[in-house]
């Protein structure tokens, strides 16, 4: 509520395009940056070893896919999770940064080497025409192996973080951030689906560069047979790891949240996932299964298509599960400290009481009065629900009052007000609301005045922004001195 | 003048209440170093693209400086992964002290902001394309293609620093903060287009520099460059700076004169004034280079380089001066308002405490959670209580099972969510609140 609100009003809080960036820079990072290197690393390093020229062009060309697209649309993706989330959430990914500090600066510095490695690694690549330099050429491809899964791990502490806390809810330590209940089988699951997933991916790439140009001299089926059997077995292992990880990963959320009594009721919202997830990460391992046992048997007759299943299923699946896990965080964007509408749970109580309008910035109003109401409910809005919900698009207010008292019916005032100010009793994903009565009141106001017109609600990006000046209280006299 | 009078018409919000993960003062030093590191390799990837597109058009008659126009090129790839990975240090510390003005400049430039992306993406993608497609697309239409692609790339990295730089400029004036509508009205604001244009020769300035030393090294390989010699490259790259430096004694003095009053300090213009002196002096080491023998050219070239860092480091650490003055009454105003919220909030809390701890809710105020959906004759989103009643009557317990985990029975109503977490002995107190209100009188 001390930011202006970037707001787009079909999209309803932004978590559609964080979502869609994220989900992309995920695609790309598991299977091209962390699967993948260390894939290309041991073929190159085979291909020295026992003098197959074709083994090293192969994975030269794979390395220049996966260098092309990881230096563009995947680091991109990355810094854009960073931009959109400061547009949509500031005072979230403001808080982590805070917290988190020393974690990004270490990716940061784990995420220099990684890009300079690739570059290294790629670059050099046709220079290295010696066994001397080739030996020095595979190290650098070890080195970038271990870099770019280092990113994820360092990573995948914040995004467990952010879920659960643990200690850090009482000692603010960095390190006890760090080191959340969630973090191991998290970093594990997440390894080996990039293991398995890349495999794939450098398996199917092989496709278009294995062709071959003379009946009489099959090289190509050669070279794709020996791929194809190697990538079989990581498929196969990797595949056995990220079900023993998985497992332990979703035993392990129950447990903390049940720990946590105020969003018990998260622990059904995450068995009715649990159950779906666990069926479709069933479904995904038996694609990736078939392949491999196929892969491992005849080789040589698995077509390109059939690859295409368990790659869409592992997008599915992957996709699936962050959208889940950021899903379950709810109401809160940082665990049992912040609420996903910018509230700290401290001050909760007392915004109540005082009231909401007197103490954010961007308002047009500090009081609600008969004239002004709709106006103050449409900022009460913007501040406490437009993070998730839009008015009328996508998880729009209007739709979700419809679906309870019906679209043709008139709403019942004195209903909706009660039911917004005990809405996170009844949906617990959702956050208290965070004003006092006449604000509670407002908003109805609002929503009914916005059901009758439909009127659009612009962004602090379109129509700019107002500050009503803050009233005479012990909170701001410097401005009234 | 008071705080209260500068800051009448400027928002004030409350900082976020979590301590700075480092000392202020060394976050803004790693700021500004961070900074300079990254606006480097993004003058190199800028300056890089356009002298691409130059001397690929110089090229079209002349085919040495084709073969150069793609040297360069394969330069501008590697620099412009450099320039977005070295920018994650400087927007760190930014995001950090300067945490208020500076997403609130993204958010009321929150399209273009938002655009960086695909724009950057796209952007990348263009330069890849066009550096691996320079010896096959190299004859005819599909040059002029190839001509074509370049100059798209180019002209999308002419664009997206403008984005940076009106945020940069526009978190400097939060008393401006009311008037912007999005992000052109932003460039309105402060000088951005003075401040672009020095930035854009600085770009082509430290290209040129870095070019002459870049094909100027000893080791580097210049058989593929047939038609030039080393010390002629050296020349051409030395001239590029040495011109472009020239124009930038117009461009500085229109950006520091056009510079809103808000942050001007008498140390602000030292520091300005010794960068440009130590320029100066930069320039006329360039000149003495550029007049110097094909075997004598490039023995300067270490001089120039740290001269230029010097200029460099003056500009930054300016920059910075004219930042903290322009901010320091809005930073303290933030801080009294976070500081007078927080003690305001304490004493809430400590009366709160105080107070005798809240008696059991009565089943009365738990039904509340109820009411929103169950009026006692009216159908609201579920079953009026004298429905309900009728169904369990005798059977409270019944209203429990249900209420834990709640199935979907009536197709016209959306399904209860589930109240597990209000206990058993709870949901039992409101049954039979339940079952006497609904009982028909």
């Amino acid at each position: 509520m001390d930011f202006p609100s970037y707001y787009l009003d079909h999209v309803a809080g932004g978590r559609l395009i964080i979502g869609l960036i994220a989900s992309l820079h995920v695609l790309i990072n598991h299977p091209l940056a962390v699967g993948a290197y260390p894939i290309l690393t041991f073929m190159e390093w085979w291909a020295h070893k026992h003098g197959r020229k074709d083994v090293d062009e192969l994975a030269y060309k794979i390395t220049f896919i996966v260098f092309i697209v990881t230096t563009t649309v995947g680091a991109m993706t990355g810094v854009g999770i960073w931009l959109s989330t400061s547009l949509f959430a500031p005072f979230a990914i403001g808080s982590l940064l805070r917290v988190f500090f020393w974690g990004w600066f270490m990716e940061w510095l784990v995420f220099i080497s990684e890009v300079v490695l690739i570059m290294w690694w790629f670059l050099s690549w046709k220079k290295a025409d010696t066994p001397e330099k080739k030996k020095k050429h595979i190290r650098i491809g070890l080195a970038l192996s271990i870099m770019s899964w280092l990113t994820m791990a360092l990573i995948v502490a914040v995004l467990g973080f952010m879920m659960k806390p643990g200690e850090w809810s009482q000692t603010r330590a960095f390190w006890d951030a760090m080191t959340n209940p969630l973090y191991l089988p998290q970093l594990g699951f997440r390894t080996f689906f990039a293991l398995m997933t890349g495999a794939v991916f450098v398996w199917f790439s092989s496709f278009f560069f294995t062709k071959d140009t003379s009946r009489l001299e099959p090289k190509g089926q050669r070279l794709r047979k020996w791929l194809v059997y190697r990538l079989s077995h990581v498929v196969l292992v990797s595949l056995v790891m990220t079900l023993l990880f998985g497992n332990w990963y979703w035993h392990n959320v129950p447990e903390v949240m049940k720990a946590n009594s105020a969003v018990a009721l998260l622990s059904q919202q995450f068995m009715g996932w649990h159950s779906q997830f666990a069926s479709l990460l069933g479904w995904t391992l038996g694609a990736f299964l078939v392949i491999a046992i196929a892969g491992l048997s005849f080789s040589s007759l698995v077509p390109r298509w059939a690859l295409l299943i368990p790659s869409f299923m592992g997008i599915w699946l992957l996709g699936h599960f962050e959208r889940a896990r950021e899903f379950m965080r709810k109401p809160w964007v940082i665990g049992d400290y912040l609420y996903s509408n910018a509230v700290h749970k401290d001050e909760l109580a007392f915004l109540q009481s005082e009231g909401l309008l007197k103490h954010a910035t961007y308002v047009k109003h500090r009081e609600v009065t008969e004239a002004n109401r709709v106006e103050c409910g449409q900022d009460i809005f913007m501040l406490a629900c437009s993070r998730c919900h839009s008015t009328t698009g996508l998880n729009g207010v209007i739709e979700k009052f419809g679906l309870m008292y019906g679209d043709d019916k008139a709403w019942d005032s004195s209903g909706m007000l009660t039911f917004i100010q005990g809405m996170h009793q009844t949906r617990t994903f959702m956050p208290p609301f965070p004003g006092n009565e006449k604000e509670a009141q407002a908003l109805v106001a609002y929503i009914q005045h916005l059901r009758t017109t439909r009127e659009p609600l612009q962004g602090a990006q379109t129509i700019g922004i107002e500050a009503a000046p803050l009233p005479a209280t012990a909170e701001n006299h410097v401005t009234q001195q | 003048m008071t705080l209260s009078f500068l800051l009448a018409n400027t928002p004030i919000p409350r900082d976020l209440p979590l301590p700075l993960p480092l000392p202020e003062g060394l976050l803004k030093t790693l700021l500004v170093l961070f900074f300079l590191v990254h606006i480097l390799f993004v003058n190199l990837m800028v300056g890089g693209s356009i002298l691409v597109v130059v001397a690929e058009w110089l090229g079209r008659k002349r085919q040495r400086w084709d073969t150069l126009a793609h040297a360069i090129a394969k330069t501008v790839t590697v620099n412009k992964s450099l320039a977005v990975v070295m920018g994650i240090g400087p927007l760190l510390c930014i995001n950090l002290v300067y945490t208020m003005q500076w997403y609130s400049a993204n958010a009321l430039t929150g399209h273009a902001w938002l655009m960086i992306v695909p724009l950057v993406t796209v952007a990348f993608l263009l330069t890849y394309l066009h550096k691996y497609t320079w010896d096959r697309w190299a004859q005819g239409p599909k040059k002029t293609l190839h001509h074509a692609i370049g100059i798209a790339a180019m002209l999308l990295f002419l664009f997206i620093p403008l984005i940076f730089l009106a945020n940069i400029n526009l978190m400097l004036f939060p008393s401006e903060w009311e008037k912007v509508r999005g992000f052109f009205s932003s460039l309105r604001i402060g000088n951005v287009l003075p401040r672009y244009l020095h930035f854009m020769a600085a770009s082509i300035a430290m290209t040129g520099l870095f070019l002459a030393g870049w094909f100027g090294r000893k080791s580097s390989d210049l058989s593929h460059l047939p038609g030039f010699a080393r010390p002629e490259l050296r020349r051409i790259f030395y001239r590029v700076t040495a011109l472009v430096t020239m124009a930038q004694f117009g461009f500085g003095p229109l950006l520091l004169f056009t510079l809103p009053a808000a942050g001007i300090t008498p140390q602000l213009y030292a520091i300005i004034f010794s960068g440009a002196a130590v320029g100066l002096l930069t320039l006329m080491v360039l000149t003495l280079e550029l007049r110097a023998s094909d075997e004598q050219i490039g023995r300067h070239y270490g001089w120039i380089c740290a001269l230029f860092t010097v200029v460099v480091l003056g500009m930054g650490s300016g920059r910075h001066v004219y930042r903290e003055a322009a901010l320091r009454p809005h930073q303290a105003a933030i801080q009294e308002r976070t500081q007078s919220y927080a003690a305001a909030l304490a004493e809430f809390q400590k009366a709160q405490a105080g107070k005798p701890a809240p008696a059991e809710p009565d089943a009365h105020q738990l039904f509340m959670n109820c009411a929103a959906c169950h009026a006692p004759n009216t159908k609201l989103v579920g079953p009026p209580l004298t429905e309900i009643a009728q169904i369990y009557a005798g059977n409270p317990e019944g209203i429990v099972t249900w209420a834990m985990a709640p199935g979907k029975k009536r197709p016209e109503m959306p399904q209860m969510p589930p109240f597990a977490h209000l206990g058993e002995a709870s949901l039992r107190k409101i049954a039979e609140l339940m079952l006497e209100k609904g009982k028909v009188p």
